[in-house]
C-alpha cells in the first residue's frame, strides 16, 4: 500500500495524479476463507481490519452485494458519541470513540474526525435530571461529560435560541470530545486496509444461502458461487432478519426508515453537534457549510429506503424552534436508510444457534458511531469466542430480561 | 459584453422599470425580468465563485438547474442565502450580493485554490492532513471549513418576518409541469371530469414551446398555450397554479408542492411560500428535460452558458447574452440559438459541430441560410479567458486538441444534448431506461412507481419521457391525460412534425483531449469537479457511480447534478470501459430544487409549534405568577413564587402551607380514561398487575401498568363508576400512549372483548384539596356529605360542591387528607375561584408541581419516569403488594418471569439520608469495589429522586440499591459529578413521612 501524505499528493501532482493505486484491489472470491464477513459496511470491514490487525487472521472475505458503506454507513448523520447511560453501551460506544480519535493515522486515511463536541439539550426538568444522570454515569465510566448552564450553551453555540416560548433551554449534557466524522471515509479508510493486509472485498456479489453440517457453519452460497469458511460474519444492518433465516435462526428485530437530510451550503455557523430530543430533532454543520439534520424513525416497518413526510416536518419544526435562522435556509437533499430495531434499542454482537456464526445487527439508529468499537469487540468476539466489550450484548439477553435499555439516554434518533 | 437588446423580449414589460441593487451598485431592469436576465441586460455576467477553487462563475442556465448563480438575497431579517438569480423574479428594491469570496468578487483571496487545483484532485483531502493528529482539528479543518459553504447565514437574533403555510389538496390527477405536455395532459384527464390539479414552476404556461415556436392546431404554439390555458381556467375541475413546483412524490400517492407567493412581491401581505401537501390517484409528470454542457477545456469561464438559455434570454428578455456568440453543439436543436441571435441582430461567428452531415438537416440548412458559419467534425479545444470568455480555439473534434484556428467571442452556447427530468418518476422508485439513439435516460414504462393495488400511478409526458419535438410530445401527452383516467388513447392536437439529424453523444470534447485539458474541463461547475477527478476516480477503484460522486463531489452541489450528472456518469463508465446503463445513476432524492425550511414548518411556529393544551385553570396560573415547567404539550405551574420570593422558598412555603392547612392542586393533566363494556372488568385485569375486576362500585385501586417487556410504565388511581365501568387515572405524559396501548390491544388481539375505551382527560377539571383543613374547606361548600363515614380513604362519590356538579375521589398523592374533585371542564375555573374564596382564611395555598414532588417523596410514592427508566419492574419498587397472584395472566406477566427479572442481584427501591443532612445530587450513583472487565467503576446503586424536605428539614432521596431492602442501616458511598467527591447515606425506610399513613385516612 502507498502510504497518502501531502508529500505523495504533490509528487502525483507532477505526474497527473497518474501513479495513485486503487485504494482496494478488485477481487474475486477465492474458494475458502478462515473468515467470510457478510456486508461491506462499516462495522463489517471495522471487524475484518482488526480480526487481522489485533489477531492475525487475514485470510478474509467481505462481501457486499452492493457498493461498499452503501448502507447506513454512507447515508447516517455521522455523530460520534459515547455519553451512554448504561455500563455496556457507555463502555463500547468510548472504545470506538477512543479509536476514532487515531484512527485517521492508524489507516493511514483521513476519516475527518472531528471532537468539536456534542451538546444534549435539556429543556424540560426531567429532562435536566436524566442528564445530570448520565453526568454521575460516565464518571464512573470513564466518559468525560459534564452538565453546562444555558449560558455556556449560548456561548459554545450561538445560533441557538435559548428562550424559546415552549421549551426554554435549561441546560445541557456536553460531551467536548464527541464530534462527527466522514462517514464514507470510515468505510474506504478501512477498506483500504483491509484489502492492504490480503483480504478480499467482493462487491456485487449477493449471499443466497448459508451452508452449514451438522450445526456448524461451513461456508455461503454467493451470486458469484459457493464460498467456504470456518467462521462467518454477518454484519448487514437493514437486512440482518433476512441473512439470519439462511442461517436458520430468527432474530429480535423490526427494521424501519430512518431520514436526515441536509440545507444548502452556508458559511461557518456552528461547531458542534446538538441534539434537542424534546423537540426531537438534531443537527450539525458538515465542513462543505451543509446542516446536516436528523429526527425520529418512521413508525411502521419498511425496507425501502426512504421516508414518511411527516417525520421531516416534525423534525425541521423542532429545529427551527431551536435554529430560529433555520427558517430561511432550504432543504437540499433528503433521504433515508433502513435500520435494525432490537426490543431495547441496543445492538447484538453475538454467537448465534449455529456455531461458528456470529452477528452484529440491532444498531437501530446510532451505529455509525460505533463502528470501530463494533470492529474491535466483534472481531475478539469471532476469534477467541469471547470479548467484554461484547459480553452483555448477546442475541440471548431477550430471553433472559437482561436488557440494555438506554431510552432515557436516547429519546430520540442519532 | 452582454446587453439588452433594442426590441423583443415577449415576458418583460419596457414600460415598467424596475431598479435593484447587486453588489451595493443601483441597476436597472424591467419588469418580467429575471435576476439573472437583469444582471445579463447590465453586463453582470461573472456572479460568483465556485465552491473549491475559488474560479470566477457566471450566469450558465435559465431555469431551476442553475448551478453558479447563487446570491445572498434581501438585507436584515429578509436576508436569504443561496438564491438562484435564474428564478428569482426581479421587484423594486431588490438587494442581492454575490456569495463565496473574500474581499470582494473581483478580487477573492481563496483564487489561490485555483492556483493550486493541481495539488488539489478529487478527495486530495481523504489523503493530507493525516499528521499531526491535532492538526486536524484546530488548523486544517477550520481552515477547510472556512473556505467551504457558499452564502452568508441568516442573522441568529433576528425572527423571520415571514410567514408559511400548509394546503391540503385531494385530487384524482396531478400534472407537474405547464409546458404544452402539461396543459395537453390536463387538457385530456380533465375532459372526462376528474379533478385535475396542473401544477407549474415558473410564472409562465408553455413551457419551451413558448419560445421555440411551432405551429399547433394550425395556429403558432404561443396562441395555442393561451387558448388551452384559458379553457382549463374556464373548467371547474381544473385547478391551476403557477409558481409551485413538483418538490416530491411518495408512497401512496402522495406529493408535496412548493408555491412561491410572495418571493417576487416581498412586500405583499400573505404566507410567502405555501406547501402543497397533496394526495392524488395518478400524477402526469410533464416536467420536459434539462440541456447538458458540453465538457471542454475552460467550459466553466462566464460567458459559456447553455444553448438553450442563450435563446431563452434572446426570445424571453430581449437580452443579448453576448455580442459574439459561438455555438457549439452536438444535436440539431443547438442550432435554434445561432438561429435566434442572428434574428436578433447578433453575430454569430460559427456554429461548431462534431457532427458530419451528408445532407443538412433542415435546422443545419436554415443555419446556413442565414448566413452562419458551420464548422462541421469541429470541436472545441479549449475557452480562452479570465473573468470572462474571450474567444475559443477550434480542432479537430476526432484528435487531441491541434488548434486550427481562433474565434474571438465573447459567448459561447453549448448544447450537449437535453436529459429528461425524471426527478419525479423516480422519487418513489420509478426505473430509467437508457435510450441509445436519443443518448439520454428515460423512464421505463415497465418499471413505474406502484400504488398499493400494484398498478402504476405515475405516468410521464413529453420531453421527460423523451420526446424532443411538438407532434410528439402533443400525442405523448394526450395519452398520459387520458391513461391517467382510464380511458382509451386518442389522436392528439396536429403539430408541425419536424425531421433532425442524430445526436452524436459528445463526453469528452475533442475525442482525445489529453491530460491538460480534462484537468481543466469541468462537469460539476459549483463543486468544480473536471473530467480528471472522475477519471482518478475510476482510476482508484471508485467504480460504484455512488462512489464516484461520494469521492469528487460530482453532483452533491445545490443543483444535485442537474448539469452534470450525465456527463459524470459518461465519462466513468467511459473510464471503466462499461456501458452507461450497467454504470446507472446515483439516487434521485427529493426535493426537485430546494425548498424552504420554513414552509416545511408551516403555520407552527413560536408559540403554536407544537398545540399547547390548556386545563381549564390555565389562565389563573398565568395571572397568578405562575413558574411553568412543560409536561408533554401541557405547562404546568412548577410553583407560584410571591413577589420576592425564590422558587426554592415559593416550593417551601406550598410544601408547609399544604401540610399544615389546606393547599390547592391543579391536576387537570391527569389521563382519564374510561373502560366500559361487560368485559371491562377482564380487560384491565390484563393490563393492570392488580385484580381490578373484583373492584367493588364506589370503590377506587391503585393500579400498575406495565409494558410486554414486564418493564413498570404506568400508574394511577382506578375508579369504578358502576358494574360496566371504570375510570382510569393515568400519569400525565401517559394519557395519550396509554390510551393508544389500550386500543392496540384491542383491536389486535381482544378485538371480540365487548369493551370499548374513551379518553375524557379533557372534559373535567381534577382539583386536588389537599391538607388538615380540606375538609372543612369543602364541608363550608357544601352540597355533599364528605365526611369520613360518607366518603371513606379510596372511595369515591357523586354530587355537588357548591353547587358545582361534582364526583370526588378520596385519594392522596402527599400522604395528606385528600380530596381530588372532578368538576365539568367548563366549571374549572369556577370550582377553583370559589375553593379560593372560601378557603382565604384557612390560608389556603395554590401549589405546584414541585411541591407534589417533594410531598410525594416525603411520604415514599414512587413517580413514573424518576423511580422508572424502562429498566424497572414492579418488585424492584417493593410494590410487590400491587401484583395480584390470582390472575393467570397479565402484559408484562410472563416477561417478569425470565430469569434476570427474578434473580437476586436486583437493584431495589429504598430510602436515602446522607450523614450530613444535605441533599445528595440528583442521579448519582453509588460505587462498590473495584472495577469491570471494560475497566469501569463498579456501582451498586443510584439515586432516583432527591430533595430537600422542608417537613423534615433536610435532604431525603429515593433510590435503587443492590438488594436494598435488605440492607437498611447501612451506609454506602455515591459519587458526585467529578467521579470523585464523596457523600456518604444511610439506607432507610422509603417512607420518612407520617409511616403509618395515618394522616391520609383521618
Amino acid at each position: 500500500m502507498k502510504r497518502y501524505s501531502a508529500f505523495a499528493v504533490a509528487r502525483e501532482a507532477l505526474t497527473g495524479h497518474k501513479g495513485w493505486e486503487r485504494a482496494w484491489r478488485k477481487a474475486q472470491p477465492k474458494k475458502r476463507y478462515d473468515v467470510v464477513i457478510v456486508g461491506a459496511g462499516g462495522h463489517g470491514l471495522a471487524t475484518a481490519y482488526y480480526l487481522g490487525k489485533r489477531f492475525g487472521i487475514t485470510n478474509v472475505a467481505i462481501i457486499e452485494k452492493g457498493w461498499l458503506g452503501g448502507g447506513n454507513t454512507g447515508r447516517n448523520t455521522t455523530i460520534i458519541r459515547s455519553n451512554y447511560l448504561q455500563d455496556p453501551s457507555a463502555a463500547i460506544y468510548e472504545k470506538a470513540r477512543s479509536l476514532y480519535e487515531t484512527l485517521s493515522q492508524d489507516l493511514n486515511y483521513n476519516v475527518m474526525f472531528s471532537p468539536r463536541g456534542v451538546m444534549m439539550l435539556a429543556q424540560t426538568e426531567h429532562e435536566v435530571r436524566g442528564y445530570l444522570r448520565t453526568v454521575h454515569a460516565n464518571a464512573l465510566q470513564g466518559v468525560k461529560t459534564r452538565f453546562i448552564t444555558p449560558a455556556e450553551v449560548k456561548k459554545i453555540v450561538p445560533i441557538i435560541r435559548l428562550d424559546g416560548p415552549r421549551y426554554p433551554v435549561l441546560g445541557a449534557l456536553w460531551q467536548d470530545r464527541g464530534g462527527t466524522a466522514r462517514h464514507d471515509a470510515v468505510a474506504w479508510g478501512y477498506a483500504r486496509a483491509c484489502s492492504a493486509m490480503g483480504m478480499d472485498i467482493i462487491q456485487k456479489c449477493e449471499v443466497t444461502g448459508v451452508r452449514q453440517e451438522a450445526g456448524r457453519v461451513t461456508g455461503v452460497q454467493t451470486t458469484k458461487g459457493d464460498i467456504a469458511c470456518d467462521k462467518l460474519g454477518i454484519v448487514v444492518a437493514g437486512h440482518s432478519g433476512v441473512v439470519a433465516n439462511m442461517a436458520g435462526f430468527r432474530l429480535p428485530i423490526e427494521c424501519v426508515a430512518l431520514q436526515a437530510l441536509v440545507s444548502e451550503p452556508i458559511k461557518p455557523v456552528m461547531d458542534c453537534v446538538v441534539m434537542a430530543n424534546t423537540v426531537h430533532g438534531y443537527m450539525s454543520q458538515s465542513d462543505k457549510g451543509e446542516m446536516v439534520i436528523g429526527g425520529g424513525a418512521d413508525q411502521f416497518n419498511n425496507y425501502s429506503q426512504r421516508g414518511s413526510f411527516h417525520h421531516v416536518e416534525e423534525t425541521v419544526r423542532a429545529l427551527i424552534e431551536t435554529f430560529p435562522m433555520l427558517s430561511r435556509l432550504k432543504m437540499l437533499r433528503w433521504w433515508g436508510g433502513i435500520v435494525d430495531m432490537t426490543g431495547d434499542r441496543s445492538p447484538i454482537l453475538s454467537k448465534t444457534p449455529l456455531e461458528g456464526c456470529f452477528i452484529n445487527c440491532g444498531w437501530g439508529t446510532g451505529g455509525f458511531k460505533a463502528i470501530p468499537g463494533s470492529g474491535w469487540g466483534f472481531a475478539e468476539l469471532m476469534a477467541k469466542g469471547h470479548s467484554p466489550l461484547t459480553e452483555e450484548f448477546s442475541m440471548w439477553r431477550f430471553r433472559e430480561g437482561k436488557f440494555i435499555d438506554e431510552s432515557v439516554a436516547a429519546g430520540v434518533a442519532h | 459584453m452582454s446587453t439588452r437588446l433594442a426590441t423583443g423580449g415577449r415576458l418583460i414589460d419596457r414600460s415598467k422599470p424596475v431598479r435593484f441593487q447587486f453588489n451595493d451598485t443601483w441597476l436597472s431592469g424591467f419588469e418580467g425580468d429575471t435576476l439573472a436576465s437583469a444582471l445579463l441586460a447590465n453586463d453582470k455576467v461573472m456572479v460568483g465563485r465556485s465552491f473549491k477553487y475559488h474560479r470566477p462563475r457566471g450566469i450558465v442556465a435559465s431555469g431551476a438547474e442553475e448551478p453558479n448563480a447563487l446570491v445572498n438575497l434581501g438585507k436584515g431579517a429578509r436576508h436569504e442565502p443561496n438564491q438562484r438569480a435564474t428564478t428569482t423574479e426581479l421587484f423594486d428594491g431588490l438587494y442581492a450580493t454575490s456569495q463565496n469570496h473574500w474581499p470582494s468578487l473581483e478580487f477573492d483571496i481563496g483564487a489561490i485554490n485555483a492556483k493550486l487545483a493541481r495539488f488539489l484532485p478529487a478527495g486530495f483531502y481523504y489523503k493530507m492532513f493525516i499528521h499531526p493528529r491535532p492538526f486536524w482539528k484546530h488548523i486544517y479543518e477550520p481552515f477547510i471549513r472556512q473556505s467551504a459553504g457558499l452564502g452568508r447565514a441568516p442573522d441568529p437574533e433576528t425572527r423571520d418576518p415571514d410567514t408559511y403555510e400548509h394546503f391540503y389538496a385531494y385530487v384524482d390527477v396531478l400534472v407537474v409541469g405547464g409546458g404544452v405536455a402539461g396543459l395537453q395532459a390536463a387538457k385530456a384527464a380533465a375532459k372526462s371530469g376528474a379533478r385535475v390539479l396542473l401544477i407549474e414552476q415558473t410564472a409562465h404556461w408553455g413551457g419551451r414551446a413558448a419560445v421555440d415556436g411551432g405551429m399547433v392546431d394550425g395556429q403558432p404554439a404561443r396562441d395555442w398555450i393561451a387558448a388551452t390555458v384559458k379553457t382549463l381556467e374556464g373548467m371547474e375541475n381544473v385547478t391551476l397554479r403557477t409558481r409551485c413546483m413538483g418538490a416530491g412524490v411518495y408512497d401512496h400517492g402522495y406529493v408535496l408542492g412548493y408555491e412561491r407567493l410572495n418571493d417576487h412581491q416581498p412586500q405583499a401581505d400573505g404566507p410567502r411560500h405555501r406547501l402543497w401537501r397533496i394526495r392524488t390517484k395518478q400524477i402526469i409528470t410533464a416536467t420536459g428535460a434539462i440541456e447538458r454542457p458540453i465538457s471542454f477545456a475552460g467550459n466553466d469561464l462566464p460567458g459559456v452558458m447553455l444553448a438553450s438559455a442563450v435563446r431563452d434570454y434572446v426570445v424571453n428578455y430581449g437580452v443579448a447574452p453576448g455580442e459574439r456568440t459561438v455555438v457549439v453543439t452536438n444535436n440539431d436543436d443547438g442550432y435554434r440559438t445561432a438561429i435566434a441571435l442572428k434574428a436578433a441582430g447578433l453575430a454569430v461567428p460559427a456554429v461548431i459541430d462534431p457532427r458530419v452531415h451528408a445532407i443538412d438537416p433542415p435546422l443545419v440548412a436554415q443555419a446556413k441560410a442565414a448566413g452562419i458559419e458551420v464548422l462541421m467534425g469541429r470541436a472545441v479545444a479549449k475557452a480562452k479567458g479570465g473573468r470572462r470568455v474571450t474567444g475559443i480555439v477550434v480542432t479537430a473534434h476526432s484528435g487531441e486538441g491541434a488548434a486550427l484556428r481562433e474565434i474571438a467571442c465573447d459567448c459561447v452556447a453549448m448544447s450537449g444534448g437535453w436529459s429528461p427530468v425524471v426527478h419525479l418518476w423516480s422519487h418513489c422508485g420509478g426505473k430509467l431506461t437508457w435510450d441509445a439513439h436519443h443518448a439520454f435516460f428515460r423512464p421505463d414504462p415497465a418499471k413505474a412507481p406502484t400504488g398499493a393495488d400494484g398498478a402504476p400511478f405515475v405516468h410521464v409526458a413529453g420531453s421527460a419521457n423523451g420526446y424532443l419535438f411538438l407532434k410528439d410530445v402533443l400525442q405523448d401527452a394526450e395519452n398520459a391525460g387520458r391513461v391517467s383516467v382510464g380511458l382509451e388513447r386518442d389522436p392528439a392536437p396536429d403539430a408541425n412534425s419536424e425531421h433532425a439529424a442524430p445526436i452524436h453523444p459528445v463526453w469528452m470534447m475533442p475525442a482525445k483531449a489529453g491530460d491538460d485539458l480534462r484537468a481543466k474541463a469541468w462537469l460539476d461547475y459549483q463543486n468544480d469537479v473536471k473530467v480528471s477527478d472522475v477519471q482518478l476516480a475510476a482510476r482508484e477503484g471508485f467504480e460504484s457511480v455512488e462512489h464516484t460522486k461520494r469521492y469528487t463531489t460530482l453532483g452533491m452541489a445545490t443543483d444535485q447534478g442537474k448539469l452534470s450528472n450525465i456527463n459524470g456518469l459518461a465519462i466513468l463508465s467511459d473510464a471503466l470501459g462499461e456501458d452507461i446503463p450497467q454504470v446507472g445513476t446515483t439516487t434521485f432524492r427529493p426535493p426537485y430544487t430546494p425548498i424552504s425550511m420554513g414552509a416545511i414548518a408551516g403555520q407552527a411556529r413560536d408559540e403554536i409549534f407544537q398545540p399547547i393544551r390548556k386545563t381549564p385553570v390555565h389562565a389563573w396560573h398565568e395571572e397568578n405568577g405562575a413558574v411553568w415547567e412543560p409536561v408533554g404539550q401541557w405547562r404546568r405551574p412548577y410553583c407560584f413564587p410571591r413577589k420576592g420570593e425564590s422558587k426554592h422558598q415559593a416550593v417551601r412555603r406550598e410544601v408547609r402551607a399544604t401540610r399544615n392547612g389546606v393547599g390547592l392542586l391543579d391536576a387537570s393533566t391527569l389521563g382519564k380514561i374510561v373502560v366500559k363494556g361487560s368485559d371491562a372488568g377482564r380487560f384491565l385485569d390484563m393490563l393492570y398487575t392488580n385484580l381490578m375486576s373484583t373492584l367493588p362500585v364506589g370503590k377506587c385501586r391503585y393500579g400498575l401498568m406495565c409494558t410486554e417487556n414486564g418493564f413498570l410504565t404506568d400508574d394511577g388511581v382506578v375508579a369504578r363508576l358502576d358494574e360496566d365501568t371504570f375510570l382510569c387515572h393515568t400519569t400525565t405524559g401517559g394519557a395519550d400512549r396509554i390510551h393508544a396501548h389500550m386500543e392496540e390491544w384491542l383491536q389486535t388481539e381482544w378485538w371480540d372483548w365487548k369493551v370499548y375505551t374513551a379518553n375524557l382527560t379533557e372534559q373535567y377539571a381534577q382539583i386536588a384539596v389537599v391538607g388538615p383543613k380540606a375538609r372543612v374547606l369543602l364541608e363550608r361548600l357544601g352540597g355533599m356529605d364528605v365526611s369520613k363515614e360518607a366518603l371513606p380513604f379510596m372511595q369515591w362519590a357523586d354530587g355537588t360542591l357548591g353547587s358545582i356538579p361534582a364526583r370526588v375521589f378520596r385519594i392522596s398523592f402527599s400522604g395528606e387528607l385528600s380530596y381530588e374533585v372532578a368538576v365539568p371542564a367548563g366549571r374549572g375555573r369556577e370550582f377553583w375561584d370559589l375553593c379560593l374564596h372560601v378557603g382565604a382564611d384557612l390560608g389556603i395555598t395554590p401549589y405546584g408541581t414541585e411541591a407534589l414532588h417533594v410531598m410525594r417523596a416525603e411520604k415514599g410514592f414512587i413517580m413514573i419516569g424518576d423511580e422508572t427508566d424502562g429498566t424497572v419492574i414492579p418488585q424492584d419498587l417493593g410494590l410487590n403488594w400491587a401484583i395480584s397472584k390470582k390472575k393467570a395472566d397479565y402484559i408484562g406477566k410472563r416477561a417478569q418471569e425470565r430469569s434476570h427479572m427474578t434473580s437476586a442481584d436486583r437493584w431495589q427501591l429504598v430510602g436515602l439520608e446522607t450523614l450530613d443532612g444535605s441533599v445528595l445530587p440528583d442521579g448519582a450513583y453509588a460505587v462498590a469495589d473495584g472495577r469491570n472487565a471494560n475497566g469501569q467503576r463498579n456501582t451498586q446503586g443510584r439515586v432516583t429522586s432527591t430533595y430537600y424536605s422542608p417537613t423534615l428539614d433536610k435532604g431525603i432521596a429515593m433510590g435503587l440499591v443492590h438488594n436494598g431492602p435488605a440492607r437498611m442501616g447501612e451506609v454506602v458511598v455515591f459519587l458526585k459529578e467529578d467521579g470523585e467527591t464523596k457523600v456518604k447515606a444511610r439506607i432507610v425506610n422509603p417512607v420518612f413521612y407520617d409511616p403509618k399513613g395515618e394522616k391520609q385516612d383521618v
